[in-house]
């Protein structure tokens, strides 16, 4: 598949923008964001199953979801709130790792149409130190070695 | 003042950028370097000092001139530490794009 996602992180720097443009107009692309049905099955993966607990979508609104091991073993919680919905433009909000030491990141997300079926996103993550933020994008790295040992481990104990 | 000398704060500025792929083409000395950019000799100077501290660049004494050397494994290195998150952002965007293109043909 084509690779259509960009991650820019300057090294040093406390924030990383992603950026990605979709074949989808840009009503969707901004509802996928607000439907927590919609959100919890794309941003599942891998890593885990992510359940909403509370979507308050709205600006003040409260947001909250859990992310789950294939064995429904929660690994972590997330929240954070709603500063700005724009519709089909804009959404500020918080992020923040429950028992975490990442703390609190603040995330600009900006909708723009190209064409009638066309549509980008741009996602500005703005963390409190490049050190926080660099533990943050390893995460899936990690997160990805874990998962390259486990499946060893289980090809390993059947083997025995 | 903490200077840290790696590969990422090495990719940052936009004139290093444009010497690695000068250098990625064909290893190079200070001087011929230098003819590619408007910016003064020693300023050229103190980004290939960078770039060759970050191991982004390695040095070659042929004769009596240096010459400058691209070094593609530590690029490596910085591709192998955000790809993992490009591609998590990436799968979770495919998939954004899959569901709603059906919800699209559902309506």
């Amino acid at each position: 598949m084509e690779r259509k996602t960009k991650v820019h992180a300057e090294e040093g720097k406390h924030d990383v923008v992603i950026t990605r443009e979709f074949d989808l107009p840009v009503e969707l692309l901004f509802k996928a964001h607000m439907e927590p049905e919609i959100f919890e099955q794309w941003m599942t993966h891998d890593y885990g199953t992510v359940k909403v607990l509370k979507f308050e979508n709205k600006k003040h609104g409260g947001w909250q979801f859990q992310n789950a091991d294939p064995n429904g073993n929660v690994v972590f919680r997330a929240n954070g709130v709603f500063h700005e919905v724009i519709p089909n433009q804009k959404i500020i909000r918080t992020f923040e790792m429950e028992g975490s030491p990442l703390e609190v990141q603040l995330e600009f997300l900006e909708f723009e149409k190209l064409t009638d079926d066309t549509s980008r996103l741009r996602m500005h993550s703005i963390y409190r130190t490049p050190e926080l933020r660099d533990q943050l994008l390893k995460q899936p790295f990690a997160a990805g070695l874990n998962m390259a040992h486990n499946r060893l481990q289980n090809v390993l104990s059947k083997l025995k | 003042m903490d200077l840290r000398r790696d590969v990422f704060q090495a990719i940052a500025d936009p004139t290093r950028r444009a010497i690695i792929t000068l250098l990625a083409l064909q290893a190079m000395t200070p001087t011929a370097i230098a003819e590619n950019f408007s910016s003064s000799r020693q300023t050229i100077s103190k980004h290939i000092q960078i770039l060759t501290e970050c191991e982004l660049l390695t040095q070659e004494q042929n004769g009596r001139e240096i010459y400058y050397h691209f070094n593609p494994k530590k690029m490596k290195e910085i591709a192998d530490f955000i790809e993992p998150f490009r591609n998590m952002w990436d799968d979770r965007f495919n998939k954004l794009e899959t569901i709603m293109k059906k919800y699209k043909s559902k309506k």
